[in-house]
């Protein structure tokens, strides 16, 4: 019989939920009582609701426990591992039984996901049982072509993840036309979108398929150098990219001649990031990978011509790259048999925000966004009312709960307004504010703008502050006039797509949430009750206890009581900032 | 556009004196006849103080050739780079949508009530600098910090000041 298997999922968000003391705890219970069974780390499983996650896998099948902690842990090494009893309420998932996750799980296919929280991440091996490095090798010892590679992922109908959705196969046989000694890969591992971590998952739960797609992609247009541009705020993510690089050097299977053919010569080293949104767009990337500041440039020409040090250079995103290897084993039509007529396969979005269960799904394209939500997602936390989602990030839009059959393909979700993107979905409900979300893109893309055009510098700043001033109550007539004006200018005038969709947050929203806005200027009044600005903050008498600790915090004096009585707050001194609010224990003030 | 400024040399003077710009003479060493070395060279540097002091930028020039604003235009450029000293554990408080969504703002509120600092600022004891950053990739436990190599998720303002008391609780024993 084989050992039994303890499964531990090791990314930032297990790690950060507290998943490494239970694999200490683990590992010391093991190892003090002797017993006879594995354990080992792994990435994420998508489950990050439920984190941390272990798994034990027996001679019966596979059991995901959830919300595990160190107590937890011990009982479950005590009853499962040791005695052979499951422990059902910490039950998650089992191919055994039906649990009230299973909605999450059964409703995905996973292909680019097809390794996380299965693997060892930082184990060569194990990434090679489960047919890694199949695909390359396959390659070389066939003697495929350049061009029949290229033309099976034409043919796998993949489009770039990383939120342009150009054609892979099209732009490889770009740079594979392209006539050079040398050129380079790049994988853009920026994932610059603030809410949004499915590069991370990929790179820290399967990092080799990422340099497996690299090396195919490589062979494919004949270059010779890879580059992995990875932001700094994913330490953990780096280093395990390092040691996958080591691992596979070792193996010759990245370095000179690799695969055992002459002449195939490819390395890979991974570039930090310095912070910067912008350096996620390709030009300002190679331009940042060049030492210098990340603004970015006119196209063309385009990098397959002239990219990383004036040579031809492929970039693509770190999901495009980990399905590779697996279109490349499997054929074509493994990943085109998903998806709609013009988006294939899968896609893999990060859902956050205030959703029941939040992690990391891959679906099939096609599927609408309701589904996601609803039936993977489980709906909205404390069945508040679902209002919109934010899907695009920065470059993006809410789409509102009205639109929410709409199907998820790149030419559905760009017709809402919208962008694909990258992958995030932020859910928001009743509670969140349109303005406050439109302001906070313009805040974030007015902080990334890189300050080259005109227009994305400073207009995006007179987007930001009449947005602000609508979020205080100082909004005017004329207000969002001025900002669907701004916003056709910066379109304009931008050179690069971060300018260009910068005011893609504020003109859905006006499209969808316009009586929103008008309630913030027209009668001082936020819906949603998020701008603290435009709240009544008043007493509830019944649960006034008469404390004075909001008396005593009042920086300006506008609450009057005596002690043991009910407080009262004066509307006319009130400056509205809310530390009443946040220093009450008794929840007596009440927002309207 | 984010604007940074390098201080001044009498404000910045104080703090000179305490740098050791001969820790970084190998750095340009190794770097000096790179391509695309400044980014490289400015981390290094940071790595070595917590920020770019005035006075390596200097150095950095003049040792490996490159001019001045080349060097101040690429540090000025990155939100990574620090241009003012820190103290010893950087709290960054994540502002990113999912954490925007989850009322991220109470924390920082709660923090900079703590710690008596603004965004941005050191407390005057050295020991911590709050900053706000953009996404930290665990979005599902929004809202989020991270301090040092550790991130914290699921936080209240309660409990963000919590773990900032019982680091201080720490390095005062
Ligand atoms: C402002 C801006 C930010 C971007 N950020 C990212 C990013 O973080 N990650 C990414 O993969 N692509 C990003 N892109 C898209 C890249 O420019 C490029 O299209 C992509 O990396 C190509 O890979 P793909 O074809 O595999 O999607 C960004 C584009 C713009 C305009
Ligand atoms: S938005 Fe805060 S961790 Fe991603």
């Amino acid at each position: 019989m084989e050992k039994t298997q303890v499964l531990v999922g090791l990314a930032s968000c297990g790690i950060a939920a507290g998943a490494g003391k239970v694999y200490d705890k683990i590992l010391d219970i093991r190892q003090a009582e002797k017993l006879d069974f594995s354990v080992k780390r792994t990435g994420c499983i998508g489950m990050c609701y439920r984190e941390p996650l272990i798994e034990v896998i027996d001679a019966t099948g596979s059991y995901l426990y959830g919300d595990v902690d160190e107590n937890k842990a011990l009982e479950i090494v005590e009853k499962h591992v040791k005695s052979g009893e499951p422990v059902k309420e910490y039950i998650v998932f089992t191919d055994l039984f039906k649990t009230e996750d299973n909605e999450f799980i059964e409703g995905q296919v996973k292909i680019a996901l097809r390794n996380c929280g299965v693997i060892d991440p930082e184990d060569i091996n194990e990434y090679e049982t489960r047919g890694g490095y199949k695909a390359i090798s396959g390659l070389v010892e066939g003697k495929v072509t350049p061009e029949a590679v290229i033309q099976n992922v034409i043919d796998s109908g993949i489009r770039g993840r990383g939120g342009g959705g150009f054609p892979t196969g099209t732009k490889w046989k770009f740079a594979y036309n392209s006539k050079s000694d040398v050129k380079y890969i790049i994988c853009n591992a920026d994932e610059g979108d603030p809410g949004a971590f499915m590069d991370r998952s990929v790179l820290e739960g399967d990092p080799h398929s990422v340099l497996e797609g690299m090396t195919i992609a490589a062979y494919a247009i004949g270059a010779s150098d890879g580059v992995i541009y990875c932001r700094a705020e994913y330490p953990l993510a780096i280093k395990r990219l390092n040691i996958a690089i080591e691992q596979s050097k070792k193996k010759g299977y990245l370095g000179k001649n690799i695969f055992g053919k002459e002449g195939f010569n490819f390395d890979i080293y991974v570039k930090e990031g310095a912070g910067a949104f912008v350096c996620g767009e390709e030009t300002a990337l190679m331009a940042s990978v060049e030492g210098k500041r990340g603004m970015p440039r006119k196209r063309p020409p385009f990098p397959a011509v002239s990219g990383l040090w004036k040579q031809p250079t492929n970039i693509n995103n770190v999901e495009t790259f980990a399905n590779i290897p697996s279109i490349i084993l499997n054929g074509p039509q493994s990943f085109n048999c998903y998806g709609t007529e013009k988006s294939k396969g899968t896609k893999v979005f990060a859902l956050t925000g205030k959703i029941k269960r939040g992690g990391l799904v891959e679906v099939p394209m096609g599927i609408t966004i309701r589904e996601v939500i609803f039936k993977l997602g489980g709906g909205i936390q404390n069945n508040k009312k679902f209002k919109a989602v934010q899907m695009g990030g920065p470059s993006g839009g809410c789409i509102p709960e009205f639109l929410a059959d709409t199907i998820i393909d790149y030419d559905s979700v760009n017709a809402t307004g919208a962008i694909m993107g990258s992958g995030g979905m932020v859910v928001m409900d009743e509670t969140t504010c349109m303005v406050d979300m439109a302001r906070f893109f313009l805040d974030f893309t007015q902080k990334e703008s890189c300050g080259k055009c005109t227009f994305c510098r400073i207009g995006t700043k007179r987007m930001l502050e009449i947005l602000t001033r609508i979020c205080e109550g100082e909004g005017k007539e004329g207000d969002i006039e001025m900002l669907e004006e701004l916003a056709v200018h910066i379109k304009n005038t931008s050179l690069c797509g971060l300018g260009q969709t910068a005011p893609n947050p504020v003109i859905t929203s006006l499209k969808y949430f316009r009586n929103e806005f008008e309630a913030h200027i027209n009668n001082k009044k936020c819906p949603a009750g998020t701008c603290k600005k435009l709240l009544t903050y008043t007493v509830i008498a019944d649960k006034c206890t008469g404390c004075t600790v909001c008396a005593k915090n009042c920086s300006v004096n506008a609450i009057s009581g005596e002690r043991k009585q009910p407080h009262f707050i004066n509307q006319d001194a009130c400056i509205k900032c809310g530390v009443c609010y946040n220093k009450c224990k008794f929840e007596a003030i009440s927002l309207t | 556009m984010r604007v940074k400024r390098i201080l001044s040399a009498e404000k910045q003077s104080t703090n000179q004196n305490e740098v050791d710009l001969s820790q970084i003479t190998s750095l340009i060493q190794k770097y000096k006849t790179k391509k695309g070395n400044i980014i490289p060279l400015l981390q290094g540097t940071q790595n070595l103080y917590g920020f770019v002091p005035r006075k390596a930028f200097l150095k950095i020039s003049e040792e490996a050739n490159i001019p001045l604003n080349d060097l101040y235009g690429v540090a000025t450029f990155y939100a990574q780079f620090r241009l003012n000293p820190v103290g010893k554990h950087i709290v960054k408080v994540c502002h990113g949508t999912a954490c925007h969504v989850q009322n991220a703002t109470a924390i920082s509120i709660a923090l900079e009530e703590a710690l008596n600092i603004k965004d941005g600022e050191t407390t005057p004891d050295n020991l911590f600098t709050l900053e706000s950053v953009a996404c930290l990739g665990c979005c599902s436990l929004a809202p989020v910090m991270m301090i040092g190599d550790d991130t914290f998720g699921k936080l209240s303002g309660k409990s963000a000041v919590n773990i900032i008391k019982e680091i201080k609780m720490k390095e005062n024993n």
